[in-house]
C-alpha cells in the first residue's frame, strides 16, 4: 500500500516521486528499465532559453535536476548575454550515463521510497484507490497515481519505411496501459518526434569544424551549489550544403511524413532535417552542433539533424557535411509516435479533472523537453502528497514563474504540437530572470517543506545583501574625475560635469556595474550572480515596474474565482465559441478564463457583470452585453 | 443556453424604395418561410442548399385568410454560412411599407419575433461572424444622428478601422517574431535583428496612431456630438444664446438675474455637430437655497463638459476669474450684446474667442466656425478608419504608449528583451482594440517563419 505511484523514472517520474516522498508520502516509482533512470534519450543536454530557467526554479522548490546537471556537467554556457538579462539562459552539456546513475541513487536513497522495474499494463480505481498491475502480476495501490510516461505510451518508431512497436532508445514500448487510459475516459491522442544520429568521435575530421567552447566561468543550476560546474570537453560546429539538400530532397518520398505513415502530430519547433529542407527551400545551410554525449563515450550528438529517413539515406546525406565525410553512425536517426493525453482534462494542479487522484506530467501532458517535463513532474508529485496529506493545492501564477507559465499554458490553452518552452512565451520574461528564480520562488519550496530551514536562512542573508547593496547605490555618489569621463566618452555616453549619483551611471545601458568598479571603492565583494542581480535590478527598474503594475492588473482577474458549476448556457452576451469553451474547460479564475482561446476581452467582461450581478442579486442568467 | 427566438425585421430603409427586404435569422427562420412563401418551381424551402434563391408568391396564415401579400424573391442560407451565423431567410419584396409591413406581420404570426435594435449584428457577433470593431460600428450605425456619422459607421462596419489596425500589428509582429526565434533559438545563428528597421518600424506605427488618435476627437465629435456647458455671470445672455440655438424659446429669460435655476439641456445641430447643451445657472455666490443647488450642478456640467461657452456682456468689463478653471482647448469665450456697442470688442488674447448678438441673432456662423476649429471636425472624413467610442480609442492610446516606450528603450541603448516586451504591449492592446487575442500570434509566427529545430 502507497500514498502516491508514479508511472515513469523519467525528468518528470523523478521529480514528482521524490517530491511525493519528502512531503512524506510512501510513494512507489515503475520504470520500464531500471538502467534508464533519468534518460536522455535526446540532446544531452539541459537548459537552454528559457528552459535554464526553468531548471533553477525547479531548484528553487526543491527539486533534483539542477543539483544533478551541476554534478554531471561536461561543458558549461550561459545563452543569449548580448540580448538582455531577462533572456540570459544557462546550458549544460551532461554526460547522460553519470546522470542517469546520479539520479538513480538518488531514488535509491530516498527514504519512503520504492523504484521497481515493472512495465504497468493496468490502471484502474478500487473504491478509494487507484490499482496499477505489473506485467509480471504484482498489483499496487494508492490514492494518487501521477502517469509520466513520456514517450513509452504506445511507442511506435518509424526510420523511413520501417516501423515497429517501441520506446525509446532501443528500449521496448509501453503498449498495454493505454488502452487501461482509455477506458477510465483519458483523452489520448498521438503525438511524434525525432531525434539525430549518434556517430563515433574517432571517425569525424573535426579540423574541418568550428570549435564551440566552453564559458571561462561556469555558472551552476543551483542557487545552493558549492563548486563550479566542471569544463571537460568541447563542441563543434559545422553546416549542411547544397549537396547535403540534393539528397535529402531526392529521397524526400522515403521519408514516412511524407508518404503519410506517421499519423503523430509533430513539433514545428523542432522539424526535421527534410522538413527544414522543404520549408525553408531559400535557406542555403543549417547549422549542425557535434555535442559529446559524456567523458567515458565516443557517441557525439548531431544536434540539427533530427530525421525519419531511411538509414541509408541518412548515411548519404551525412556523408555530404564537412567534418562527417567519413562518419561511423552508432545509432540511427529515428521519429517516434507515442499516446499524449490532451492536457485540457486536467486542471492547474495536472490533477485530471475528471479523475481525481489521477495526476499527469512530462511529455504525456503534450509538451516536449527534459526541463519541462521535471517541472511538471514536480508540481504533479506537489499536489499528488497534498492531496493524501490534505494540504491546500499548489499552483505557480505566469507572473511568478515559467513553470507557471507552462502549466497554465498547457491546462488553459492546450497544445496541438510538442509544447516546448519559449522565453517568448511569458509576458513577463523581465520578472522572470534566472537568476531571480530563488527570490521568486524560495519562499515556496521553504513553505512547502522542499527547503532546509538552513539554506532558507542562507537564502534570506543573501536578499538582505543584495537589497542592501541596491540601496547602497542610490545613495553614493561618485566623485568628477578624469578617469570617469574618459570611461563615459569611450562607452559613448555623455560626461559628467561633477560628482554624480551611482544610480544614475548605473541606469545607462552603456555601463556596466563591473566597469565602475575603480571608481566606487566601497562596494562589497559579492559573488559574479549577485552583482548581476544588483545590475539587472537597477537597470531594468522602470521595466520591471511597468510589468509589476501589469501583474497587479492581471491579478485582479486571477482573483476573481468562477465558480465550478458556473452556468455558462445561461448566459447571454457570449459568444457562442467561448461559451462552449469555457462550458468545457470550467476555468477555476476569471484570469485563466480570459486567456482560453476564443474567448475574447469582450467575452470576459460579459463574465465579469455576471459575476457582479450574481454578487448582488445571487442571479447569473438573462445577462446581456 | 435556450434555444435562441427567431426573429425578423425589415431590413431595408423606411420609404419608398425598389425592393424591400423583409429578413429573418434563427432556427425556424425556414420553417416560418416555408409556411409563408409558395415557389413558382413548387420546391420547397426545407430542401434548399444554402445560398440560394427561389422566386414565387408571399401568403398570409389560412388563419389570416391566406391572403397573397406580394411577389418576391426569397433567398436562404444555412447555418453558419449566413450574415448572423444562423439560418437566415429573406424576402425581397416590391416594396412599399404597407406591403411590407404586411409582410412583417404575416412572419411575426407564424412565430418569428421582432428584432431589438441591432440584433442581427449581435448574434453575428456572438456566433462569432464579426469582430468587436464592427459590430460596434453596426451599432453606431443603428443609432447614427447624421448622415456623416452614418457613413462612418458604414465604413467601420466595412472594416476600415480594423484593417487600419490590423496593417499596423501587421507590421510589429514579424518584427518580435523575429526577436524571438533570435533569443529563443541561439543555436540557429540568426543575424541579430536590424536595430534601425526595428526604430523605423516603430516610429511609422507611432505616427498611424497618432493620426488615428489625432483625429478621433474630431470623430467622437461628428459621431456622438459634444457635452456643452453656457457659463457665465449671471445675466450675461446664456439663456438667449441657448434659445438662439434650439430656435425657440426653451429657458426662461427675463431681465431679473439668476432666473436660471436649474440646468436646462437641449439637442441641437451646429455645423455638423450635435451639441447637447447646458444652460447653467449663473456662477455667482448666493444665499438662495434653490439658486445655491443651481449653482453646485452647474459645477458639475462644468467638469464633465467637452466644450465650454463662456458667456460675457460684452457692455461690462469682464471678470476673467470665471475662465480660471476652464481648458482654452475647449472653450470658446462669447463676447454677447454686441448689439448694444459700438464697435466689436478685441479677442482674448490665448482664447477662441466670438463675439455676437444672441438676442438678435448675429454672429451664429462665427461660432459655427469657431467650434469646427476647435475640433478639426469640417476636415472629418467619414470613409477613412475612426476610433469610434472611448474604449477603442483608450486601447489606441495604450498601444500608443508602448510604443513610444520600445522606441525609447532602443534609443537609450537598452536590450531587445526590454524593446520586445514593449512591443508585445502594443501588439496586446491593438488586438483589444479590436476585440481579439494576441497571445499565440508570436509564436505561430516564429514557428511558420523561421527555420528552428533540432
Amino acid at each position: 500500500m502507497y500514498d502516491v505511484i508514479v508511472i515513469g523514472a523519467g525528468h518528470a517520474g523523478i521529480e514528482a516521486a521524490l517530491a511525493a516522498a519528502r512531503l512524506g508520502c510512501r510513494t512507489l516509482v515503475c520504470a520500464v528499465n531500471l538502467d534508464s533512470v533519468g534518460n536522455m534519450p535526446c540532446n544531452p543536454a539541459i537548459g537552454g532559453s528559457s528552459k535554464g530557467h526553468i531548471v533553477r526554479e525547479i531548484d528553487a522548490l526543491g527539486g533534483e535536476m539542477a543539483r544533478a546537471a551541476d554534478a554531471c556537467a561536461i561543458q558549461c554556457r550561459m545563452l543569449n548575454l548580448s540580448k538582455g538579462p531577462a533572456v540570459h539562459s544557462p546550458r549544460a552539456q551532461i554526460d547522460r550515463r553519470a546522470y542517469s546513475e546520479h539520479m538513480k541513487t538518488v531514488l535509491e536513497q530516498q527514504l519512503r521510497l520504492d523504484l521497481k522495474q515493472a512495465e504497468l499494463v493496468s490502471l484502474r480505481r478500487e473504491g478509494e484507490f487507484w490499482q496499477v498491475t505489473a506485467r509480471t502480476g504484482s498489483k499496487y495501490q494508492a490514492p494518487c497515481v501521477v502517469i509520466a510516461t513520456g514517450t513509452f505510451l504506445g511507442g511506435k518508431i518509424h526510420v523511413g519505411d520501417l516501423t515497429y512497436e517501441g520506446g525509446p532508445d532501443g528500449m521496448h514500448a509501453a503498449v498495454l496501459l493505454s488502452s487501461a487510459l482509455r477506458e477510465l475516459g483519458v483523452p489520448l491522442r498521438r503525438f511524434k518526434t525525432g531525434t539525430p544520429p549518434r556517430v563515433h568521435c574517432g571517425s569525424l575530421d573535426l579540423e574541418k569544424t568550428q570549435l564551440q567552447p566552453g564559458d571561462k566561468e561556469a555558472v551552476p543550476f543551483s542557487f545552493n551549489a558549492q563548486e563550479p560546474p566542471r569544463q571537460l570537453v568541447r563542441c563543434y560546429l559545422t553546416y549542411t550544403n547544397q549537396e547535403t539538400r540534393r539528397v535529402i530532397e531526392e529521397n524526400l518520398h522515403r521519408s514516412p511524413l511524407y508518404s503519410g505513415q506517421i499519423e503523430g502530430v509533430g513539433p514545428r519547433y523542432c522539424p526535421s532535417i527534410e522538413d527544414k529542407m522543404v520549408r525553408f527551400p531559400a535557406k542555403e545551410r543549417h547549422a549542425i552542433f557535434i555535442e559529446p554525449c559524456g567523458i567515458r563515450t565516443q557517441e557525439m550528438y548531431l544536434q540539427g539533424l533530427s530525421s525519419s529517413l531511411p538509414e541509408d539515406v541518412q548515411q548519404a546525406f551525412l556523408h555530404t557535411i564537412p567534418g562527417l565525410e567519413q562518419c561511423e553512425v552508432m545509432r540511427v536517426a529515428y521519429a517516434i509516435e507515442y499516446d499524449c493525453v490532451d492536457p485540457q482534462a486536467l486542471l492547474p494542479t495536472l490533477e485530471f479533472r475528471d479523475l481525481p487522484g489521477l495526476f499527469g506530467a512530462g511529455q504525456f501532458n503534450g509538451s516536449s523537453g527534459y526541463e519541462e517535463a521535471a517541472a511538471q513532474g514536480l508540481v504533479a508529485g506537489i499536489n499528488a502528497a497534498h492531496k493524501v496529506l490534505r494540504r491546500p493545492a499548489f499552483t505557480l501564477r505566469r507572473s511568478e514563474s515559467y513553470i507557471g507559465t507552462l502549466i497554465d499554458d498547457l491546462v488553459t490553452k492546450g497544445c496541438n504540437e510538442p509544447y516546448r518552452m519559449m522565453t517568448a512565451r511569458s509576458e513577463y520574461r523581465l520578472l522572470l530572470r534566472h537568476d531571480t528564480a530563488d527570490r521568486r520562488l524560495l519562499p515556496y519550496g521553504h513553505a512547502l517543506g522542499l527547503i532546509s530551514t538552513n539554506r532558507y536562512a542562507k537564502f534570506e542573508e543573501k536578499q538582505k545583501r543584495i537589497e542592501a547593496e541596491k540601496a547602497r547605490c542610490q545613495t553614493t555618489m561618485i566623485p568628477l574625475s578624469k578617469q570617469l569621463n574618459e570611461l563615459l566618452q569611450q562607452r559613448g555616453t555623455s560626461p559628467v560635469a561633477g560628482s554624480v549619483a551611482l544610480i544614475e551611471l548605473l541606469r545607462r545601458p552603456q555601463l556596466s556595474y563591473a566597469d565602475l568598479a575603480p571608481f566606487d571603492p566601497l562596494r562589497p565583494a559579492f559573488p559574479q550572480e549577485w552583482m548581476a542581480t544588483v545590475e539587472a535590478d537597477l537597470k531594468y527598474d522602470g521595466y520591471l515596474k511597468r510589468q509589476e503594475a501589469q501583474v497587479r492588473e492581471m491579478n485582479r482577474l486571477e482573483e476573481v474565482p468562477l465558480p465550478r458549476a458556473f452556468d455558462y448556457h445561461a448566459l447571454r452576451g457570449l459568444r457562442a465559441e467561448a461559451r462552449e469553451k469555457l462550458d468545457r474547460l470550467r476555468p477555476q479564475t476569471l484570469g485563466q478564463a480570459a486567456r482560453v482561446s476564443g474567448v475574447n476581452p469582450a467575452d470576459v467582461t460579459v463574465l465579469l457583470l455576471a459575476l457582479k450581478k450574481q454578487e448582488m442579486t445571487g442571479d447569473v442568467s438573462r445577462e446581456t452585453i | 443556453m435556450p434555444e435562441p427566438h427567431t426573429i425578423a425585421a425589415i431590413a431595408t430603409a423606411h420609404g419608398p424604395g425598389g425592393v424591400g427586404v423583409v429578413r429573418m435569422s434563427g432556427p425556424a427562420a425556414i420553417i416560418i418561410a416555408d409556411q409563408l412563401f409558395f415557389a413558382k418551381n413548387n420546391s420547397n424551402l426545407s430542401q434548399l442548399r444554402g445560398y440560394t434563391m427561389t422566386y414565387g408568391t408571399i401568403h398570409s396564415l389560412p388563419s389570416a385568410g391566406k391572403r397573397r401579400l406580394d411577389e418576391a424573391i426569397c433567398l436562404v442560407f444555412r447555418a453558419p454560412h449566413s450574415y448572423t451565423g444562423e439560418d437566415v431567410v429573406e424576402f425581397q419584396c416590391h416594396g412599399g411599407a404597407q406591403v411590407l409591413r404586411q409582410v412583417l406581420q404575416a412572419v411575426l404570426d407564424a412565430g418569428a419575433r421582432p428584432a431589438e435594435p441591432g440584433e442581427f449584428t449581435r448574434r453575428a457577433y456572438l456566433n462569432g461572424r464579426i469582430d468587436l470593431a464592427k459590430a460596434e460600428a453596426v451599432m453606431q450605425l443603428v443609432t447614427a444622428q447624421s448622415g456623416q456619422a452614418a457613413r462612418a459607421a458604414a465604413s467601420a462596419m466595412g472594416g476600415a478601422l480594423s484593417r487600419a489596425i490590423e496593417e499596423i500589428r501587421q507590421s510589429l509582429i514579424p518584427l518580435v517574431a523575429r526577436i524571438a526565434a533570435w533569443v529563443d533559438y541561439p543555436e540557429e545563428e540568426f543575424d541579430d535583428p536590424q536595430q534601425d528597421q526595428i526604430a523605423a518600424v516603430l516610429a511609422e506605427s507611432a505616427v498611424r496612431l497618432s493620426e488615428l488618435l489625432r483625429r478621433s476627437a474630431a470623430d467622437q465629435a461628428v459621431l456622438f456630438g459634444l457635452d456643452t456647458a453656457i457659463i457665465g455671470p449671471p445675466n450675461a445672455g446664456k439663456s438667449s444664446l441657448m434659445n438662439l440655438l434650439a430656435g425657440y424659446d426653451r429657458s426662461i429669460v427675463t431681465e431679473l438675474p439668476g432666473t436660471t435655476r436649474d440646468t436646462v439641456t437641449e439637442t441641437v445641430q451646429l455645423g455638423n455637430v450635435t451639441l447637447r447643451l447646458v444652460d447653467t445657472a449663473g456662477l455667482r455666490d448666493t444665499d438662495h437655497p434653490i439658486e445655491r443647488i443651481g449653482v453646485a450642478r452647474s459645477k458639475t456640467a462644468l467638469a464633465n463638459a467637452d466644450l465650454l461657452f463662456a458667456v460675457f456682456d460684452a457692455t461690462q468689463p469682464p471678470d476673467l476669474s470665471l475662465l480660471a478653471p476652464c481648458d482654452p482647448a475647449r472653450t470658446i469665450v462669447i463676447f454677447n450684446k454686441i448689439d448694444l456697442l459700438p464697435s466689436t470688442p478685441p479677442p482674448l488674447p490665448d482664447w477662441k474667442t466670438v463675439s455676437m448678438s444672441a438676442r438678435e441673432g448675429v454672429g451664429l456662423e462665427a461660432l459655427t466656425a469657431a467650434v469646427e476649429s476647435l475640433y478639426q471636425t469640417a476636415n472629418f472624413s467619414p470613409d477613412e478608419a475612426i476610433l469610434a467610442n472611448r474604449r477603442q480609442a483608450q486601447a489606441a492610446q495604450i498601444a500608443l504608449a508602448a510604443l513610444q516606450e520600445a522606441s525609447f528603450a532602443l534609443a537609450e541603448g537598452y536590450a531587445l528583451d526590454a524593446v520586445s516586451v514593449c512591443m508585445e504591449d502594443a501588439i496586446q492592446a491593438l488586438y483589444q482594440l479590436t476585440g481579439e487575442r494576441a497571445s499565440e500570434h508570436i509564436v505561430d509566427e516564429v514557428f511558420r517563419n523561421f527555420c528552428v529545430g533540432k
